[in-house]
C-alpha cells in the first residue's frame, strides 16, 4: 500500500469516527448544546480538555519551538500548564456553581451591566476568532503534506467535517469527539517519541530519555546537544536566559491567559457538580502532561537527529552531499518548508549559525554562509520520517495533526456561537425567545462562525503569526480579573469592573500594536520589535500580565471610590463561593 | 442564622488559606527554581544539566498536577466539615 493510501485510510478512518459519534450524540435541547447537559464525567471532561486546549500549536509547533530555543523556551511548558492550577482554585469551582452556559453571563450579572457583558462578548470573540484562524491554517498544512490536495481544499474538507458534529451535536457532540480525538493525537504524538529515545538512549519513556545517556557517544544527551549545536555556533540549549523579567512576564502572560480563554472556562460547566470542576481540571492536566512532558524529549532528540543527520561523521567532518540527503528532506523540500541553496558550491549540506563570532571557523573550512532552513513547524510531522519508522506511523501523526487542530476550532467554534446566541441574541436582542428557537440560533451562529473561520484561514491577514501574543493578552489583561475579581471581591462594582477591563485591554494592545503595528498593518509600528526598545526589556507578548495589573489596579481604585455593589449580588457572590445548592445559599 | 454565616466565613477563610499555600509552592517551582533560582541550583547536577532545567521542562508540570488534586482532595474534606459540600 502506498503511503498516500495509509494516510488517507487513517484521516479518513477518524473522520468517519468523529461523524459517527456526532450522529450519537445529538443534540437536543440548548443545555446540550452549551454544556452537554451537565452530565460530562470529570475524567471524560479532562480528556476533553486536554483536546480542546492541545492545539495545532502544542502538537505541531511547540516541540519546534523548544528545539530551537532550548532552555529560554521553557516558556511555553510552564506557561501552558500552569494556568489549570489558576482555574481549579480560582475560577473554574465558583463559576461552575454559578451554573450559566456562558463567560459573558457570569461577567453581565456579576457586574449588573449589559455593558460589562457586552465587553466580554467583545473580548471573546476576538480572542477566539484570531486562535481559530491559526487552527485552520494549521488543518491546511497537515492536508496539503500528507493527502496532497492544496490546502484550500483541505480546509473545506475540515469545515465540512467540524460543521457535522459541531452544528449537529453541539457541546455534547463535541465533548465526545474531543475524548476520541485526545485518543488519536496523544498516540500519534507518543509513539514516535517512543522509538525515538530508544533508538538514542535505550529508555521507551521519552520524559525519562531526556535526562538519559546518549547510547552513541555515553555523554548524557543533552550535554551531546550542547557541545554538537556549539561546535556549528548556536548557543548552549541548556543556557540560562539573561532576560529574567521578561522570561517571568512570557510565562504568567501564558498562564493567566490559559485560565481566561472561554473556549477552556465553559468546559468545565459541562460536569454534574462543583467537586467534578476541581476534578477535572486535575485530569485535563494529567492528560495534557503526557504531551507536554513528552514534547521537551521530543525537541531535543529530533534536533539531535537533525544535526547527525548533516553531520554524520561528527561536526568536526564535512557534512553531508546533498545528492545523498535522506528521502524526508526531499519530501518536505517540495512542501517548500526546507530550502537548500549552495552557497560556497562544494555540492553539501552547510547546516550552521550564520553569526559573526562563527564567522572566523566558517572561513577555515570554507564555509560561505548557512545553506539550509528548516522550518521549525515541520519537526513533529517529520519525526516519524527522520527516525525512518513505519508508514503508518506517517499515517498517524497525519490524523493526530488534524485531531489537535479540528478539536480545538470546535471548542472555539462553540464559545463564540453561544457567545452570539445567548448572550447577544436571548441576553439582548431578543430575550422572549423559546428554547427552540434559540436552539436554532445557536445552531446558525455556528454555522456562520464556521465560514468566517474557514474563509480567514484560507486568506489568513498578515497578522496570523501575531495571534498569540493577540489572544492571551485578551485573555490575562481583560476576561481572567474580571472573572477573578467577580468571585473574591465583593467590594468589586460596575463601574470599577468594566473601567478595569476596558483600561487592561487598551493598555495591552497598545503596547503590542506600538511594536507590532496598529491592528498588524505592516509598517504603522512606531517602534521596532527589538529588545533594546522593549519598555525594562519586556516584549510585547509578555505585556498581558501587566495588563492584568492594570486591570486589578483601576477596578479596585474606582469601585473604591464609588458605591459599594447592590446586597443582591453581594449575595450572589457569597453563593458562588459555596458549593452547595445555589437556592439555598440565596435564602440567607 | 448568624451562627451559619460564621460558618461560611471560617470555610471561605480555609479556602483562601489552601489557595494561598497552593500559589505559593506553583510560584516556587515554576518562576523560582525553574527561572529566578536558576543559577542557586546550577550545582545540583540532573542528566547532562542542572535542577533548574529540569523544574522548567518537568518539575513544574509535576508539581502542578499534584498541586491541583491535592487541592481537589482537600477542597472536598473542608465541603464535608463546614456542611457546605453538595449533597
Amino acid at each position: 500500500m502506498s503511503q498516500f493510501a495509509i494516510n488517507l485510510l487513517f484521516v479518513g478512518g477518524s473522520f468517519l469516527l468523529y461523524i459517527g459519534i456526532a450522529i450519537w450524540a445529538r443534540a437536543g435541547s440548548t443545555s446540550d448544546f452549551y454544556v452537554a447537559g451537565g452530565g460530562i464525567h470529570p475524567i471524560t471532561n479532562g480528556m476533553a480538555i486536554g483536546a480542546d486546549w492541545m492545539s495545532a500549536a502544542s502538537f505541531i509547533s511547540m516541540a519546534g519551538l523548544i528545539a530551537a530555543g532550548g532552555y529560554a523556551n521553557s516558556t511555553f511548558l510552564m506557561g501552558w500548564t500552569g494556568g489549570y492550577v489558576l482555574l481549579a482554585m480560582l475560577l473554574a469551582p465558583y463559576l461552575r456553581k454559578f451554573g450559566k452556559f456562558t463567560v459573558p453571563e457570569f461577567i453581565g450579572d456579576r457586574f449588573y451591566s449589559n455593558k460589562a457583558r457586552l465587553v466580554a462578548v467583545i473580548c471573546l470573540i476576538v480572542a477566539s476568532l484570531t486562535y481559530v484562524i491559526g487552527q485552520m491554517a494549521g488543518a491546511g498544512v497537515a492536508f496539503s503534506r500528507f493527502l496532497e490536495v492544496d490546502s484550500t481544499t483541505g480546509l473545506m474538507i475540515a469545515a465540512v467535517v467540524i460543521f457535522i458534529y459541531s452544528v449537529m451535536g453541539g457541546m455534547k457532540g463535541i465533548t465526545y469527539t474531543q475524548v476520541a480525538q485526545y485518543c488519536v493525537l496523544i498516540m500519534a504524538y507518543t509513539i514516535p517519541a517512543v522509538f525515538i529515545s530508544l533508538e538514542l538512549t535505550g529508555n521507551p519513556i521519552p520524559a525519562l530519555g531526556l535526562f538519559s545517556t546518549h547510547i552513541d557517544s555515553g555523554l548524557p544527551i543533552l550535554t551531546k546537544l550542547n557541545q554538537v549545536i556549539t561546535d556549528l555556533g548556536f548557543n548552549e540549549y541548556t543556557a540560562d536566559v539573561d532576560n529574567k523579567l521578561n522570561m517571568v512576564l512570557f510565562t504568567l502572560t501564558l498562564m493567566i491567559g490559559t485560565a481566561g480563554l472561554p473556549h477552556v472556562i465553559i468546559r468545565f460547566f459541562t460536569v454534574p457538580k462543583v467537586a467534578d470542576a476541581r476534578w477535572s481540571a486535575g485530569w485535563a492536566l494529567v492528560f495534557i502532561a503526557l504531551l507536554y512532558l513528552t514534547a521537551p524529549a521530543v525537541a531535543s532528540m529530533a534536533r539531535l537527529n537533525l544535526m547527525t543527520t548533516i553531520y554524520p561523521d561528527g561536526t568536526a567532518a564535512a557534512p553531508i552531499e546533498y545528492d545523498n540527503r535522506p528521502q524526508w528532506v526531499r519530501a518536505w523540500e517540495v512542501t517548500g518548508l526546507i530550502t537548500y541553496e549552495d552557497k560556497n558550491e562544494d555540492g553539501r549540506i552547510q547546516l550552521y549559525n550564520d553569526v559573526p563570532s562563527f564567522e572566523q571557523e566558517a572561513d577555515a573550512r570554507g564555509w560561505n554562509g548557512n545553506e539550509m532552513v528548516v522550518n521549525r513547524d515541520i519537526l513533529v510531522l517529520a519525526n516519524p520520517e527522520i527516525a525512518n519508522l513505519p508508514g503508518w506511523v506517517i499515517g498517524l501523526i497525519a490524523a493526530g495533526g488534524l485531531a489537535a487542530a479540528l478539536s480545538t476550532a470546535a471548542g472555539l467554534l462553540l464559545a463564540i456561537s453561544s457567545a452570539v446566541s445567548h448572550d447577544l441574541i436571548k441576553g439582548s436582542i431578543n430575550p422572549g425567545i423559546t428554547d427552540k428557537g434559540e436552539l436554532l440560533a445557536a445552531r446558525i451562529s455556528m454555522a456562520v462562525a464556521i465560514v468566517v473561520a474557514t474563509y480567514l484561514g484560507a486568506n489568513p491577514p498578515g497578522f496570523a503569526a501575531q495571534v498569540v501574543a493577540l489572544a492571551f493578552g485578551i485573555a490575562a489583561a481583560s476576561l481572567f480579573p474580571a472573572l477573578m475579581m467577580g468571585i473574591f471581591s465583593k467590594r468589586v462594582n460596575n463601574k470599577g469592573a468594566i473601567a478595569g477591563m476596558l483600561a487592561g485591554l487598551a493598555f495591552t494592545l497598545t503596547y503590542i500594536f506600538v511594536y507590532k503595528g496598529w491592528l498588524f498593518i505592516p509598517g504603522t509600528n512606531n517602534l521596532a520589535d527589538i529588545p533594546e526598545n522593549w519598555v525594562f526589556g519586556i516584549s510585547p507578548l509578555s505585556i498581558g500580565a501587566i495588563g492584568a495589573v492594570v486591570n486589578f489596579t483601576v477596578a479596585f481604585g474606582l469601585s473604591h471610590a464609588t458605591e459599594e455593589p447592590p446586597i443582591e449580588i453581594q449575595e450572589l457572590v457569597e453563593s458562588v463561593r459555596y458549593p452547595r445548592g445555589a437556592g439555598e445559599a440565596q435564602g440567607h | 442564622m448568624s451562627g451559619h454565616s460564621d460558618n461560611a466565613e471560617q470555610y471561605w477563610k480555609a479556602n483562601l488559606r489552601l489557595i494561598y499555600g497552593s500559589l505559593i509552592i506553583w510560584a516556587l517551582v515554576s518562576y523560582g527554581f525553574g527561572i529566578l533560582l536558576r543559577p542557586m541550583l546550577s550545582g545540583i547536577a540532573v542528566g547532562g544539566t542542572d535542577l533548574g532545567f529540569w523544574f522548567a521542562q518537568q518539575g513544574s508540570i509535576l508539581t502542578f498536577i499534584v498541586l491541583i488534586f491535592f487541592y481537589a482532595w482537600r477542597m472536598n474534606k473542608i465541603d464535608e466539615k463546614f456542611g457546605v459540600g453538595e449533597e
